[in-house]
């Protein structure tokens, strides 16, 4: 089992979604978050103060699967997410030890 | 029967009012109320108290949003502590018969005398309580705008005890001095609608107690941003809309006067807020929200004393200039000398309002107002030196006394909140609630009660 976790534009959530969901994988804890990575800094100006922001909001989507659905997966978030520009986010893959149903105390992939 | 039984009551309603101890009998040769005058500068002293919920509002969209009830809740109570003290002592103190020409007397103390006809000196063309009402909503305004220097970190026991001895002390004998009767009255200052009184020294005692109180903490550090700039938006739109009662109202009377005001001032905001937008746009390449709203009320400061004496043309010239003065102050004079004035009471009131005053002395024009004087374009080089002597008194008074009234409430207590309580924000700590959810990181569970 692995866990993976994408960091993407917020405006891209909505259609990643809908994509996965075809694929019928449809589980998933999406997190709103600030972040930086390569994405240059945007000034702000009050009363003439100039104002760098340099965390920009982002959506953090994490999806647990069975190890053969991770290339699938990261597939899709490519083809929906990437614009080719800085700033696109990132895939980060993690192995998953266990997996625990809270309702009825299934383990493993039975908790999937 | 029935016309009878009515006409009956009426008149005994009558004999029972004006028999009642404590209401006085206006003598019959004082002239009686203009209808139209008198309607009017009640609808002008509604719009003018409107300001002050609407500077709540403009403040409270530029403090971080754990202080934003702090500032409000200083706003609120200024109309009530204000409201009240004029009544027993600040507008005798403002309007009273001239002592010295510094000071009313004491004769109107707990508005005693003061009916339901004009008075002989001041609007005698509406009751004096309708004037004793419409001077009342400036008190208020002026003394609301000074929290905006200190805000974020004065405990509000201080800043309740600051009001009324700032009102008291500072306001009123200023009123005295300008509008009362009183030494600048008589030098021939003109202030249409209080450029000097209501500006100048707001501004100047914002920045005095600014400077006793400090900086904020992490003011070096990082900036500290508006929580919400559509609320200051909001507030800028009232403030402006209730403009036109301070200044098109300052006519006294709903006549031509009035109605010169109410163009300049709509002029001279509109001005101001092209001519800061046209100089952040030039100086940093964006055009900002924040910026159109500021210089509107810069524009709005600046108008103020001229209201009554200047022509629309030169109202536009008047806004033109006093936007990027007022620009140049906030962005550039602020970061020099290094002083918190959290939301630039002093640079857009202070400096706005000096500006204003020093205008009049040049664009008056007698041939609009015949109770006015030329100014300097009109080749009368005697105006504009009056008008900077009122500046200037205003100026060491409002400064002066400020710092004295600060350095004695600190004699019994600290000024300040606690670090830890400025920290938390002023919301939590004095107020004990929050503007938005129950706390900052937005968790909207809370056990109840103590535990």
């Amino acid at each position: 089992m692995k866990k993976i976790e994408a960091i993407i534009r917020p405006a891209k959530l909505e259609e990643l979604k809908k994509e996965l969901s075809d694929l019928e994988v449809r589980g998933m804890t999406v997190y709103n978050v600030m972040g930086r990575g390569l994405q240059k800094d945007i000034k702000q100006y009050y009363r003439g103060q100039e104002v760098s922001l340099d965390l920009f909001p982002k959506v953090k989507v994490e999806i647990i699967c069975r190890d053969h659905w991770v290339e699938r997966i990261i597939e899709v978030i490519l083809k929906v997410c990437s614009s080719g520009q800085i700033g696109d986010g990132k895939i980060f893959i993690y192995p998953l030890e266990d997996i625990i149903r809270i309702s009825s105390g299934e383990r493993g992939d039975d908790a999937l | 029967m029935k016309t009878a039984l009515k006409s009956l009551v009426l008149s005994g309603l009558t004999w029972a009012i004006i028999t009642m101890p404590g209401i006085p009998v206006q003598a019959a040769e004082k002239a009686a109320a203009d209808t139209g005058d008198t309607a009017f500068i009640i609808i002008c002293a509604a719009l003018v108290l409107l300001m002050t919920p609407g500077l709540a509002l403009f403040y409270g969209g530029m403090v971080r949003k754990k202080n934003v009830l702090s500032i409000m809740m200083q706003c609120i109570a200024v109309m009530a502590l204000v409201s009240v003290q004029w009544v027993l002592l600040g507008y005798t103190l403002s309007f009273g018969s001239d002592q010295a020409s510094l000071i009313g007397g004491l004769e109107f103390l707990g508005l005693q005398g003061i009916g339901l006809t004009p008075s002989a000196d001041f609007g005698t063309t509406i009751p004096h309580q309708v004037f004793v009402a419409f001077q009342l909503m400036f008190a208020i305004i002026t003394a609301s705008l000074i929290s905006g220097a200190f805000a974020e970190r004065m405990k509000f026991s201080v800043f309740v005890v600051f009001v009324l001895l700032w009102t008291t002390l500072v306001y009123d004998p200023l009123a005295h001095w300008v509008w009362g009767g009183g030494w600048l009255t008589k030098l021939g200052a003109l202030d249409f609608a209080g450029g000097t009184v209501v500006h100048i020294s707001s501004g100047v005692s914002g920045l005095v107690a600014a400077l006793v109180l400090g900086r904020r903490h992490g003011r070096e550090r990082e900036a500290i941003l508006p929580h919400s700039l559509p609320l200051t938006v909001l507030g800028a739109a009232l403030l402006w809309f209730g403009w036109f009662g301070f200044n098109a109202g300052s006519a006294l009377g709903a006549n031509g006067l009035a109605g010169l005001a109410f163009l300049v001032t709509n002029t001279c905001a509109a001005a101001g807020a092209l001519s800061w937008v046209a100089a952040e746009w030039i100086d940093h390449g964006k055009p900002t929200v924040f910026g159109a709203v500021s210089g509107a009320v810069a524009g709005l400061v600046a108008i103020t004393p001229a209201a009554g004496f200047v022509s629309p043309l030169s109202s536009v010239i008047m806004g033109l200039l006093v936007g990027p003065l007022c620009y140049l102050a906030v962005s550039r004079v602020k970061e020099k000398l290094g002083y918190d004035d959290s939301l630039d009471v002093f640079g857009i009131h202070g400096v706005g309002g000096t500006f204003g005053a020093l205008a009049t002395g040049v664009f008056a024009s007698q041939a609009l107002n015949p109770a006015g004087v030329n100014g300097l374009i009109y080749g009368n080089t005697h105006l504009i030196q009056v008008q900077a002597v009122a500046v200037l008194a205003t100026y060491v008074f409002a400064g002066l006394m400020t710092y004295l009234i600060l350095k004695a409430i600190g004699l019994f207590t600290d000024l300040r909140v606690t670090a830890e309580e400025e920290e938390t924000g002023l919301d939590v700590s004095l107020h004990g609630e929050s503007a938005y959810g129950y706390s900052e990181e937005g968790q909207n569970t809370l056990s109840l009660g103590a535990v």
